[in-house]
């Protein structure tokens, strides 16, 4: 030990040769853009009869570190838009803040013609194509949630690519394997959507952010949800996770402190 | 040797000449009228050719299929105009996947023409606009001018004794507001002839008209696409203004 810090908690060379750092990089390109690192997971949204649900929990992490577990990762835009963001945190309050001046650029107009939810989804995949394409991609995938300029439920999603899609549910991340055949089951293909109500939509969504919860290990027990309707947006942010039941843990075998 | 003043900052009135300059442009131009009622915006205009030999100067032109423009003074420089104007609008196409709102547009091109007024070495638009769309909130018409000015309008005239034509239309203006689609094309035709000398009238070939507006009851919600009248297929409308002249010196004479 001496009284350099740099050496401190490093093998001693002395001992064990010198440190060979050659595998450190200290020129080349850029690579911190290159992966995301606090992050959000899941964010998983219904349409049903009249309107959009989404959701997603509150939690930003960092790698695996619960990091900050009360992020806002439901934003809404206009009176009839809701954008859910998975992926980087950092990403996402940039998307934001080009959604307040485009949001501030709108209501200049005093004939109304204000952006609608695909309007906004067309330009934010736009914004990710751009980026993806400087190499530089905004790390996120994104859900838009609201009304087509028919007034009809909109949904769609928009990944760091600037790759586009939609469906009747939608979900990003982890969600997009455990959430989705829980939709699907609830309301599979030939059920139109005239039959699925606003209760059973919202109903749907916590049943999938409880499942999240359970398996997916960068989830939160609190969570944020969004209806939006033709009478507006309906968002709450502070949600518990309620009923839970961990029996089923009892069952699991093969990780984790019991082997088999 | 006397120095020539700066002809846009010197003035004590606080005029700036070089913009009055250009706005005379836009007087000498063959005037162009535009006028909306509930659903539809429309335009017409008179179109001049340089010679006997020449084809007739374009006034009329698509912006977008919810959009167009009719032009008085400066060809060349509305065409500068108008193709930023479509540039613009096939980028909210692109970016945003709507149409432009006409409301935009026209402040876009605003300040565009103001910034010319402002700065050394450049010189004002010498071209008056009117911006006939659709958008959400239905129809519109703005008139705009080298200055920067814009205003939005039930029916406006503009250039070469477009003072005939405004007062047919602020005579007119309550029939024009509620008048249906065609009935508002022969508004607009009326006008324009209005302000034609003794010797002319309007044929085939002087006239030009362009209508957008909102669709039928049949399309809620969609627009019926810019459209433009010119050679034959003007007949039809110039015909809707000689029997609706016709028809009202008969009344008239029934009258005395």
């Amino acid at each position: 030990m001496n009284h350099y810090p740099e050496v401190w908690g490093r093998p001693r060379d002395d001992i064990y040769g010198p440190y060979n750092s050659s595998y450190l990089q200290t020129t080349g390109p850029k690579t911190h853009t290159q992966s995301p690192a606090v992050t959000g997971t899941s964010v998983i949204a219904v349409k049903f009869n009249g309107g959009v649900a989404i959701a997603a929990d509150n939690l930003a992490s960092y790698g695996s570190l619960a990091r900050f577990t009360d992020v806002k990762r439901l934003r809404v835009f206009g009176d009839s838009a809701v954008v859910g963001f998975s992926g980087d945190v950092s990403d996402m309050q940039y998307i934001d803040r080009l959604l307040e001046s485009l949001d501030i650029r709108e209501n200049y107009s005093t004939h109304g013609n204000m952006m609608n939810a695909k309007n906004l989804h067309t330009y934010l995949s736009k914004v990710l194509y751009k980026r993806r394409s400087e190499f530089n991609p905004l790390w996120n995938h994104i859900l838009v949630a609201g009304f087509d300029e028919d007034k009809k439920p909109f949904l769609s999603s928009a990944d760091l690519l600037g790759t586009t899609y939609s469906a009747p549910h939608l979900a990003t991340g982890f969600g997009a394997h455990l959430a989705i055949p829980i939709l699907r089951r609830l309301f599979p293909e030939e059920k139109p959507l005239e039959e699925i109500s606003k209760g059973e939509a919202e109903a749907a969504l916590r049943e999938c952010l409880k499942v999240l919860w359970y398996r997916d290990a960068r989830s939160l027990d609190k969570y944020s949800i969004a209806v939006i309707t033709a009478e507006g947006v309906e968002i709450k942010e502070d949600q518990v996770i309620e009923a839970q039941s961990w029996a089923f843990a009892e069952s699991i075998r093969g990780y984790g402190a019991q082997v088999n | 040797m006397a120095r020539v003043p700066m002809q846009s900052l010197s003035s004590p009135q606080g005029r700036i000449f070089q913009v009055e300059y250009a706005q005379e442009a836009v007087k000498q131009g063959s005037v162009v009228v535009g006028l909306v009622n509930k659903t539809h915006a429309v335009l017409v205009g008179l179109k001049r050719n340089a010679e006997e030999l020449s084809s007739y100067q374009k006034k009329i032109i698509e912006i977008d299929s919810h959009m167009g423009i009719a032009i008085a003074g400066l060809a060349s420089d509305a065409r500068v105009l108008s193709n930023y104007m479509k540039q613009q609008s096939l980028g909210s196409r692109m970016t945003y996947g709507r149409p432009i709102p006409v409301d935009r547009i026209v402040t876009q091109i605003a300040d565009r023409a103001q910034t010319n007024t402002q700065h050394y070495g450049k010189r004002p638009y010498g071209v008056g606009l009117l911006v006939a769309g659709v958008d959400e909130a239905g129809p519109h018409l703005f008139e705009f001018q080298p200055s920067g000015m814009i205003h939005e309008m039930l029916a406006c005239a503009i250039g070469a004794r477009s003072q005939m034509a405004r007062t047919y239309l602020e005579r007119n203006l309550d029939k024009i507001t509620n008048s249906t689609r065609d009935e508002l094309i022969t508004h607009g035709l009326r006008a324009l002839k209005e302000t034609l000398s003794q010797d002319k009238e309007l044929t085939v070939d002087n006239t030009s008209v362009g209508v957008v507006g909102l669709a039928g009851e049949e399309g809620k919600g969609k627009i019926e696409s810019f459209k433009l009248y010119e050679g034959q297929q003007l007949v039809p409308l110039l015909e809707a203004v000689e029997s609706g002249e016709t028809k009202e010196e008969e009344t008239m004479e029934v009258d005395s």
